[in-house]
This record gives C-alpha cells, structure tokens and sequence, in this order.
C-alpha cells in the first residue's frame, strides 16, 4: 500500500476543509471499500481524514413518519432499527442481505452511496478502465462481462452499481443531505447518482470536499408492506446478479400506488419509472407484473454474457410484485 | 459552515506512536497509517491469533472486536483504533481455561486445517451476543462472512449451537 497522511477530526467544518485543502485528500468513514481500493492501488489518496467522531451516526424516526439516517449510522444499527424494519422493510431487508455481520458493522451508510464498483477490470489496476483512468478504454465490454450492466450503459462503461440499501432508498425517494463549501444542500438520490455516459469516472454529484451529512427518507406509507428479493451465485454473502425493492398497493382491484426499483441490472439504483407507470390503476396479476418488467427492460442493451440478466430482471420483478400482491390478499 | 476552522490536525504518512488497548491491556506502537489493525495485531504486537487470509475482506480470518461489534482487521486501520477497544482471540480464553466456544470447536471438532478458527470463534461469540442464531439457517446467514475452505461448516454450526443452548437463548 502506498503511504498516505491521516487526520482524525471531530467536527465537520474542520474535515470539509482539510478535504477542500488537499486535492488527493479524502474522506474515511468504515473504509470497506476505500481502505481494500488503496492496498490494490485503485484509489490514490494522499491524505485520509478520519470522519468517524464526527456526530453523524443517529437514525430517528420522524413524527411524519419519514426517517433520517445519519451518514455514519452503520450498516448493521439501520437494518436493526425498529422504525426501519416496521415502516420501510425493504431497506432493512437490503440491508441485511448485503456483505457480511462483520462489514455491515463497520459499513456506513453514507459510505455504502460511496462505494465504488465491483467491475474486475476497474478493480485491477491495470487493464483499461474509462473509470479509473478517463480515455483508456473499457475492457469489459468485449470481456468477461456476465455480472455487468444492462441498463444505463455507454460505450464508455458498463459497471454495475453494487448496493443495494441505496436500491431501497432510490425506490423511496430518498433525498442525500451534504455540507461542503459553498453550505448544505439537499439532493435527491435519483440525481446523487451519474449514468456513466462519457464521464464514468464521476459517479456521484458531489464536489470535492463535500460531505454527506444524513440520508432523509420521507414517509412513504405503500412501503409499510414492500420487500427486497436478490438473486445472486450464492445463498449469502455476495453481490446480486439482480435485485428488486418494490411495495405496491392495492385498492379495489387496482395498483393504487407502487414503488419499483432494480439493482444488480443497472450502472446505477435504477429506478423503474417504465414498469411503475404500465402498473398504476391495473389490475396486480402477474400477466400485468410481467408486461410492466417488458416495458422497463425494454430499454436493456445485453452483451454476449450477460444477456441473461433481462429475462432475471423480468423474472424477479414478477416474483417480488407476485409475493406481495399474494401477501396483501 | 461560518465557525472557526481550526488548524488541521493533518499528520504525515511517516510513522506515530499510537496507543492500542488490546484485550484489556494498553500496548504503545509505532505504525504508519497505511498500517492496518491486523498487520499491527499481527506484526508489531506478535499478536498472531487473527490471520491473514484474503487481505481484502473477503473471508473472515481477521475478525476481531472493535468496541465489542466483530469487524474485519485486515480493512480496519490501526490509526483509527486509537481509543478503541480491541478484542482478539488471545483475549479470550486464559491460557488453558478456554471460552465455552473455543471448548466446543475442539468438542465438535468444528475445524480440520484450523486457519480460519480463530476468526471463526470471534464471530461466532459476537454472533450470540446479537441473538441472530435461532437455528441453523440463521447460523449459517450470520456466518457467511467466515469462510472455511476445510468446509467444516456443519460442525461449526453444532459447536454455535452447543453454546448457544448451554446459555439458554438464541
């Protein structure tokens, strides 16, 4: 690993600038993704700033029934907290099928809207890579690409967005909180993450020294009853080849309201806005679930090994919508 | 923002001396801050209990406590452990008076090669602690992050449930 200065401060103007003041600084919460990235020398930082006594770390629930997450809440403290479970099951159940006991308590939740692909090209640190190192090329796309994107792609990058609480929070409009120079501001999680387009090295719309403060979730009552299905190679401990976060509600034998979003598919939480509109004011049989998954995979462009992962997409999105429709009788 | 900003307390990439309480005991080393947690366990204190196994959070050889909550040394940097508490396998049993789950790893015979154990017991003592261990489904889910390529999992799975028994809860 290549040496690095480091800095533990405790309060945020104080980490704000010392980022701002060094342009290979960074911010270090868990370091999960960040502390493995610069031992294999993907990530270059000269400077850590240590952001883990910041106060950052509470989940409260709100009187309105929304949430708000601190960006240092740990992974595991959100899935188990009680106002997460009962109001917004899908987040806890993302939560707690992502990584393992050990890196969900380590794992802050501003971190893991952080986290960086799991693309082997990118990961490497030598082959060519548009993300890591802009203009190179991208090696994926004409190689082993069978857990990389279908949808939201260029012909720059077809990485996979790995996470899957923030597939939850794109399905419950989450909105970001961040402090940086220029004061606060809100974003929504939609617009924090970037398509690759030609630019994939920029993932997050976030400045330079800017800080994630909290993620706020507003009420969202359809998500009392909502669920997080993952498909992946293994039973646990291992990204999704696909993944759905939806809740759905229905009312006189019609979708009333719904909530669709992918991960594993897409170069970023994809939020199925195509299949959300097919469902409203139809009836919630799985003809119906299965024509929403065609219209939002309609826009899929499939490579030789991953092709799979639209007919997946289709499949999963009819079984998540199947068992809560089934569950709401 | 509009407070003061205080000078930056930035230091070097050189090495510190630094103050971990490891096991209850307070031990002064010199790292650099690219050092991590188990390379500062492992190498500087001869605390050789945790181990390397991927060295990139992949298999759960180097499960330690940070403050109580199992965490992963091998991505955990020693600088920012520094008013932690720091719980290893060395820590706890005494000496030949083992911890009821080190005794029932040798009972059931929870391990062949043995290199992942220690991990393996440190998670498996956190994982009582966070009642995720009703039964075996929830043991095995709860323990996907220690891999044993030994695949002694059924038997590690009977000592979690020895233990979790003989303390009468989940």
């Amino acid at each position: 690993m290549r040496p690095f200065g480091y800095a533990r401060v405790a309060d945020a103007d104080t980490a704000i600038a010392t980022v701002r003041e060094h342009p290979g600084g960074a911010f270090l919460a868990g370091g999960t993704t960040e502390v493995d990235l610069v031992r294999q020398n993907v990530l270059r930082p000269d400077l850590l700033v240590d952001i883990n006594d910041l106060p950052l770390a509470g989940i409260e629930d709100r009187p309105d029934g929304g949430l708000r997450i601190g960006a240092l809440a740990r992974m595991s403290d959100v899935a188990e907290a009680a106002g997460v479970a009962d109001r917004f099951p899908m987040l806890a159940q993302a939560l707690l099928l992502g990584a393992s006991a050990q890196l969900r308590n380590m794992a802050s939740m501003g971190g893991n809207l952080c986290q960086r692909v799991r693309c082997g090209y990118f990961r490497d640190a030598t082959s060519p890579c548009n993300k890591r190192d802009p203009g190179s090329g991208c090696a994926a796309i004409d190689g082993f690409h069978r857990g990389h994107a279908v949808l939201g792609t260029s012909d720059q990058c077809i990485a996979v967005h790995p996470s899957d609480a923030a597939v939850a929070l794109v399905a419950l409009d989450a909105m970001v909180r961040t402090r940086g120079p220029g004061g606060e501001r809100s974003i929504a999680i939609d617009d924090f993450f970037l398509l690759p387009g030609d630019t994939p090295d920029r993932e997050r719309a976030l400045e330079h020294g800017e800080l994630i403060t909290a993620i706020e979730v507003p009420a969202v009552p359809v998500a009392r009853r909502s669920v997080y299905v993952k498909v992946r190679d293994r039973a646990s401990y291992e990204f999704a080849l696909a993944s759905v976060a939806a809740a759905i509600h229905v009312q006189d034998g019609a979708i009333a309201d719904v909530r669709l979003a992918l991960g594993g598919v897409a170069t970023k939480p994809w939020r199925a806005r195509a299949a959300e509109r097919s469902l409203l004011g139809g009836p919630a049989t799985p003809d119906a679930f299965a024509e929403a998954a065609g219209r939002e995979l309609a826009a899929a462009v499939p490579r030789p090994l991953n092709a799979y992962k639209v007919e997946l997409a289709r499949r999963t999105i009819v079984r998540a919508l199947t068992a809560l429709a089934e569950d709401g009788r | 923002m509009g407070t003061d900003i205080k000078a930056p307390p930035v230091t070097g990439a050189g090495a510190r001396t630094i103050t971990l309480t490891v096991n209850g005991r307070e031990r002064g080393l010199r790292v650099e801050p690219r050092v991590s947690l188990l390379d500062a366990l492992r190498e500087h204190l001869g605390l050789t209990g945790s181990k390397k196994g991927c060295d990139q959070g992949a298999c759960g050889a180097c499960t330690v406590w940070v403050d109580g909550r199992r965490v992963l040394a091998c991505l955990t940097l020693a600088v920012t452990c520094q008013g932690r508490e720091v719980t290893t396998i060395e820590g706890l049993g005494d000496g030949d008076d083992l911890h009821p789950m080190q005794a029932a790893f040798v009972a059931h015979d929870a391990l062949q090669c043995g290199y992942c154990t220690p991990g393996q017991i440190m998670s498996a003592v956190a994982l009582l602690r966070e009642g995720h261990a009703a039964d075996d489904a929830e043991i095995a889910e709860w323990m996907s992050g220690n891999l044993c390529r030994c695949a002694a999992y059924p038997n590690i799975r009977a000592a979690i449930r020895e233990v979790r028994d003989a303390a009468g809860g989940a």
